[in-house]
């Protein structure tokens, strides 16, 4: 039961957010330890459990291709499909670009868009211009609102698309790390299929709530007109 | 027969790559730190064939680890920076590239793919050419080398006044520095909490939490079990920001003991929605900052907790989603 210790490292290691590789090899020290294993063991089995879990970091191998894409100016093009769902309400460009970065994920360019290159510059200026459009002056309670929903499209987009790449960490992650301990022989591509189920429930689920925002700004009204001793001149 | 391990030496060569162009760059000043980590990681991925194949001791291996995680912890790390273009010459290169962009992203995956699914199935002298279980690896390994070919026969074309420097293979290493660079230390995170799997199986922290799931769970209620492992993946990535972490510690305690060995699940259909039932957690937790607060400061909203509840209401109904999921397929 003293192994469990281990775990409690582990825990409060990253709630305390100290360098996550740090938390991890001393809560493997420290596990190892109470399990009774002499040190040299412990330097082996970091070393074989490090050479046979080298499968999870090829991920790496597609970042020259990628990046040489965005050396020739792969976001840019990204971006500018994106600026074609200029006319759509905010609801449904949110709920548009969802799909796009989930299958954007699911090819592997997690890196394609997120909140410095796509949100911030692109999409959070869209989404409020679609409203702005239709409403006129937004209130401040609905800009937030609008902010939040364009933050939360990208990242359950990126979260719920990615796991369906195989050479993305989460599935290597689980591959290397069950055949090296229970000796499985799992190929990524069938763990990529499998969170297919899942990656259709996201876009749902999401989705239906990204198109509801459409009703959700209608509701918190357009900004009340400020009374002029607030903005105007003395 | 063709294993992984040339796609590992290719690693190799990419991490020692990525040491040379950090070491160059004279402005950082903790280079030397970061190149040791590097290089330390590429020679790493060459040892690891020897040990793997049992011609050489483990230990040293664990030892250049231990001081991979020394250097990342102790911020002797810094940031060089490698050259790229510029963004308006980005802008011009789009021009003129437009979509044949994406499209050159694409051939990664339908690589590994038709590798994966055609050139897998493939005999030569009554034995498979790829190794069992390694053929979507070396799919993508394929795929990364053609499209890297690929887009430098069409990108070639681009003028020079536009595109800078000529483009050389040492191009896409470099851009491929500069991506790794980008990413860190937290580019091998993955690989050490699978080690640390590894560590934690050794030490018995499955047998140890299964006495307690035991102790909890009436014996052979199926449905109990799909729900503490993925509530406990989500509960634990909620505590540390990361679903990477909790993997490990779930799978050992719950996942590969009870779902997999007590209840014959299909381990792939187990893990993967468990990862997945992981993330919702992810959805919900400001210990998740780069996927949680910095977007909320970066659109400098009022309220840093805005993304979270605006995810909350999609992450509860969909961890059920998994649940169910994992309930009716995996078993």
């Amino acid at each position: 039961m003293l192994v469990l210790l281990g775990v409690l490292v582990v825990v409060i290691g990253f709630a305390l957010r100290l360098n996550p590789l740090l938390v991890v090899t001393v809560a493997g020290i420290v596990t190892a330890l109470l399990g009774g294993l002499t040190p040299l063991t412990i330097l082996n089995a970091f070393g074989t459990g490090f050479a046979g879990s080298r499968s999870v970091t090829l991920f790496v191998l597609t970042l020259p291709a990628i990046g040489l894409l965005e050396r020739f100016g792969l976001q840019e093009q990204a971006r500018r499909l994106i600026l074609k769902l200029a006319k759509l309400t905010t609801g449904r460009l949110l709920a548009v670009y969802l799909l796009l970065r989930q299958l954007t994920a699911a090819i592997g360019l997690t890196a394609i868009a997120g909140p410095a290159q796509m949100v911030r510059p692109l999409l959070a200026p869209m989404a409020l211009g679609a409203a702005a459009r239709k409403h006129g002056p937004l209130s401040d309670p609905a800009i937030e609102r609008i902010k939040a929903k364009t933050a939360s499209a990208d990242t359950v987009g990126l979260f719920f698309g990615e796991d369906i790449f195989i050479a993305v960490g989460g599935i290597l992650l689980i591959t290397g790390f069950v055949d090296t301990t229970y000796g499985l022989k799992l190929d990524a591509l069938t763990i990529a299929l499998w969170a297919i189920p899942t990656a259709a429930c996201a876009l749902v689920l999401h989705g239906v709530r990204l198109l509801r925002i459409d009703r959700e700004i209608a509701r918190l009204a357009p900004a009340a007109p400020a009374p002029a001793s607030v903005t105007g001149e003395r | 027969m063709i294993n992984a391990e040339w796609l590992y030496w290719l690693c190799g060569l990419l991490f020692l790559a990525c040491a040379v162009f950090v070491a160059r760059a004279q402005e950082n000043p903790k280079r030397v730190g970061s190149a040791i980590f590097w290089a330390l990681i590429g020679v790493s991925f060459f040892y690891s064939t020897f040990v793997v194949k049992k011609t050489a001791p483990a230990w040293p291996l664990g030892l250049a680890v231990l001081a991979t995680a020394a250097l990342a912890g102790f911020r002797a790390m810094g940031d060089s920076k490698i050259r790229t273009t510029l963004e308006a010459q980005r802008e011009k290169l789009a021009d003129r590239f437009g979509s044949r962009l994406l499209l050159l992203a694409l051939v990664i995956p339908a690589v590994a793919v038709l590798v994966a699914m055609v050139v897998a199935k493939v005999h030569v002298g009554g034995k498979l050419l790829l190794a069992d279980g390694t053929a979507t690896l070396t799919g993508l390994g394929a795929g990364s080398l053609v499209a890297v070919g690929i887009a430098m026969l069409v990108l070639r074309r681009a003028p020079a006044e536009v595109a800078g420097a000529r483009l050389t293979p040492a191009v896409p290493l470099g851009e491929g520095s500069r991506l790794l660079q980008a990413i860190g230390w937290a580019a091998i995170l993955p690989q050490m909490l699978a080690t640390l799997g590894v560590l934690f199986d050794k030490a018995g922290v499955g047998k140890a939490v299964g006495k307690v799931t035991n102790a909890v769970l009436p014996h052979g209620w199926l449905l109990g079990a799909v729900i503490i492992y993925c509530v406990g993946m989500a509960l634990f990535t909620l505590i540390m920001g990361n679903a990477f972490a909790a993997f490990p510690v779930m799978t050992a305690a719950i996942g590969w003991p009870v779902l997999v060995q007590q209840f014959h699940g299909n381990p792939a259909a187990v893990f993967a929605i468990g990862m997945l039932a992981g993330f919702c957690g992810t959805l919900c937790t400001p210990m998740a900052a780069n996927f949680n607060i910095v977007p909320a400061v970066l659109l400098e909203m009022k309220d840093k907790y805005g993304p979270i509840k605006a995810q909350l209401p999609t992450a509860v109904p969909l961890l059920a989603c998994n649940i169910a999921i994992m309930y009716l397929v995996a078993f």
